[in-house]
């Protein structure tokens, strides 16, 4: 198994995916000659034309609004958005169009359109290049939202998403992007979407999360352990949209003092659900109340950079939180 | 130790996304005099080459990255060594919080002994264990779940046969819990008192005493000498339009009169077998559609609309038929009615007259018109002064055919006569070229004959 950056892991999964089926193609803003301003999509319009690999203007609407088009007649678009930031203009036909269209044609249509955007800071990229816009589309309902942690896992739940018969958001972490190699099997596997992954068996704490910030709970959980002998049980939603209820509760049971993490802005994120979930299903397992370390309720990102670092998650920060939980 | 001190320089983010970059070559060496934002060292990245530039006055300590070495974002990569000391290094800060946190129990925080989380209570019910007896490892001395796992798993507790008996085992715990709620299992009694007490209410409820309010088409109000009736959607539109195209358009009125005599005979002629063989009625006005539909033809400028900078003349001529009912008239839409013979005309009428009086017309039905033909003859009217059907150019209506006395070259005769009457939009047309429209209709009714073919 060739180790691999979580970017390439990306790529390949589009790469595969477009070999697979002609039917697959990739439009947004650079991907085409330039190959993503990540790299993203180097090499794909070499090698599948221009035709499958669209330049287009720089509108996120417009860019939306073709993929669902074109996947409304079959197609599987691909729609990279350069940075979660510049989804907004987009989000009208998000959540109207792409979210609602099985629901308002009586199931005569649906819509496989993947929407791929990164996004996450500690880039130093300010307030335009750093937000987590999943709280803006999840409780949509007709969305399905994935956000991996791992390449192994980018790889996977991308070609997932492709082959879904409904709109995926494509959540991959920037910061991700270069920081995270590991081996990813270049043969055709697919992670399922909705089912969350535990990295870590442990007994003491339980640490609920997604994305970049699982990377500090794992380095962490490793320190604490050897420090503290403290045994954390970590989970991977993976997938944000719909929630795994089962993963969440049997985590949260086994150790019953959860702590939830993610980079979004604590309120309204997805950690108040996973904390709703939890409080509705095993309260009377709970030894702690349920605690969330998340963005701070400012917009993400200050772009001084202690400023970046006090909103940024950290693994200090984690491991701080972390330790507290198992104090307690 | 003297009053130096060293200060860590490190790699820092280049670009976004980057994690890590190669140092390429130190511009500085150890001992080397370094001012601030002086370049220190190259480095090599897969997006950009860029030197590093110091961050502070200083002499160059050690190298601690190598040439060639790929170096992540945030590690050190070499020390500058500084004359002042200034404050204490800011890095032991947190390790002296971690530890202080660290201490279990801080003296001074109340005892968290009797605070049983829902994960102690629930396993000491489950295993009848005394929490008394349990020693707590916890924050301020709480006993945690992983307590009373051990506990039990130590041979405390014991009697887990009582487990079923919640209650019983609660009361052995409540005392000693003061800051616990009252009794869990008070809840659900005081629950089910209060929606024993609710529900007689809801069956009782006002809705079914209360006689269901019936809609009124009259609106109440008024007094003996009137009263008033609502205003229907269908009203509304009805006195939109009107008042739109009143106000609108510059109405001017013209009327005809046509003998139709020889249609009257073409019609009781034929109109039998037409019904026997068709199943619709051949009426006057499939004849009077067509002699206006082949007008328009010679005619197009009637089949326009004003649109203030041009006039829009339509290709497809769409005859509106105006259809009464009890309250209201609707215009059904004949489409590309030059298509049609008269046969084709008749049946297309009849469907439009019985979809209207069903109330089945769909939006389909009456859009696209372009000239309005009303047949008020079937009034009774003999004159008739329309109201231009918005936005086309002209309306014309069809009026009684009366038998009257003629003079035809010089001698009365008895003929069967009708009128027509157009209003017609004056900033589209004018008189002569109505009149000539109207020649046009009349000389192609009164060309009707016994050999006419309606097929």
């Amino acid at each position: 198994m060739p180790v691999m950056e979580y970017i390439d892991a990306i790529r390949l999964a589009m790469k595969e995916e477009m070999e697979r089926d002609e039917n697959v193609f990739v439009l947004g803003e650079d991907v085409g000659v330039k190959g993503g301003v990540f790299t993203t999509t180097k090499g794909l319009q070499e090698q599948f034309g221009e035709l499958r690999v669209l330049d287009t203007p720089l509108a996120e609407s417009a860019i939306a609004g073709v993929a669902i088009g074109a996947a409304m007649y079959g197609m599987k678009p691909i729609a990279e958005m350069q940075y979660s930031d510049f989804m907004l203009p987009a989000t009208n036909q998000i959540i109207s169009e792409a979210a609602k269209i099985r629901y308002r044609s009586n199931n005569d249509w649906n819509c496989p359109v993947v929407v791929r955007a990164p996004i996450g800071g500690g880039i130093f990229g300010g307030l335009y290049h750093s937000q987590c816009p999943e709280s803006i589309f999840f409780g949509t309902p007709g969305l399905k939202i994935v956000a991996p942690y791992s390449a192994y896992d980018a790889k996977g739940l991308l070609k997932a998403a492709v082959r879904d018969p409904d709109p995926v958001l494509f959540f991959e972490n920037k910061k991700c992007y270069k920081l995270i190699k590991e081996d990813v099997p270049e043969d055709d596997y697919i992670v399922p979407i909705g089912k969350a992954n535990v990295l870590r068996e442990g007994t003491d704490i339980t640490v609920i999360g997604y994305s970049l910030p699982l990377h500090f709970a794992m380095q962490a959980a490793a320190e604490l352990e050897a420090e503290a002998g403290i045994s954390a049980h970590i989970l991977d939603l993976r997938t944000l949209q719909p929630l795994d209820r089962e993963a969440i509760v049997e985590a949260a049971r086994k150790t019953g003092k959860v702590l939830i993490v993610h980079e979004d802005n604590k309120t309204g994120g997805v950690g108040a659900e996973v904390t709703a979930i939890i409080a509705e299903e095993c309260l009377f397992e709970l030894d702690a109340p349920i605690q969330r370390l998340c963005g701070p309720d400012v917009p993400a990102m200050p772009i001084s950079p202690p400023m970046e670092k006090f909103f940024m998650l950290s693994k200090d920060k984690v491991k701080e939180a972390m330790l507290q939980l198992a104090l307690f | 130790m003297s009053n130096k001190q060293l200060t860590d320089v490190v790699m820092p983010q280049l670009a976004e996304s980057l994690v890590s970059a190669t140092i390429g070559k130190w511009l500085k060496q150890p001992g080397d005099r370094v001012e601030q934002y002086e370049p220190i060292c190259e480095v090599i990245t897969d997006k950009v080459n860029a030197e590093i530039p110091s961050t502070l006055d200083g002499i160059m300590g050690e190298l601690l990255a190598k040439e060639g070495e790929e170096v992540s974002v945030g590690t050190v990569i070499c020390r500058i060594e500084t004359e002042s000391a200034a404050s204490a290094p800011a890095g032991t800060a947190p390790t002296e919080a971690q530890a202080q946190a660290a201490a279990p129990g801080e003296p001074g925080e109340g005892s968290q002994r009797h605070r049983y989380s829902p994960a102690v209570q629930t396993l000491a019910a489950e295993h009848g264990v005394d929490l008394r007896s349990v020693p707590g490892t916890g924050l301020g001395g709480r006993i945690t779940r992983k307590d009373v796992l051990a506990y039990i798993a130590g041979g405390g507790g014991g009697n887990a046969a009582q487990a079923p008996t919640q209650p019983s085992v609660q009361p052995a715990v409540q005392p000693s819990a003061v800051s616990q709620p009252a009794a869990p299992p008070a809840i659900p009694v005081a629950a089910d008192l209060s929606r024993a007490v609710s529900e007689p209410v809801r069956h009782s409820g006002l809705h079914l005493t209360e006689t269901p309010r019936i809609p009124t088409i009259e609106v109440e109000g008024g007094d003996r000498s009137e009263y008033f009736i609502d205003v229907t959607p269908i009203r509304n539109t009805i006195a939109t339009r009107m008042r739109q195209s009143v106000s609108e358009i510059p109405h001017g009125w013209m009327m005809i009169e046509v003998d139709v005599t020889n249609l009257v005979q073409l019609r009781n002629k034929i109109k039998d077998e037409f019904k026997r063989k068709e199943g619709v009625n051949l009426t006057y006005l499939a004849f009077l559609l067509k002699a206006v539909v082949s007008a328009i033809k010679d005619y197009p400028i009637m089949n326009s609309v004003w649109a203030v900078d041009k006039i829009i003349v339509k290709r497809d001529i769409n005859i509106s038929l105006a259809v009464g009912t009890e309250d209201s008239v609707l215009t059904p839409v004949i489409k590309k009615a030059d298509q049609k013979n008269i046969a084709g005309l008749a049946r297309e009428i009849d469907e439009l007259a019985t979809k209207v009086r069903a109330g089945k017309l769909k939006l389909d039905d009456m859009q696209g018109g372009t000239f309005t033909v009303n047949n008020t003859g079937s009034f009774g009217s003999i004159l008739t002064q329309p109201i231009i059907n918005y936005p086309q150019a002209a309306i014309l209506t069809f009026e009684s055919i009366v038998k009257k006395p003629v003079v035809i070259n010089d001698m009365i005769a008895v003929r069967s006569m009708a009128n027509l009457c157009l209003s017609l939009d004056h900033r589209i047309l004018d008189g002569v070229i109505c009149g000539r429209f109207m020649q046009r209709v009349k000389d192609n009714m009164e060309s009707y004959s016994l050999d006419t073919q309606v097929y």
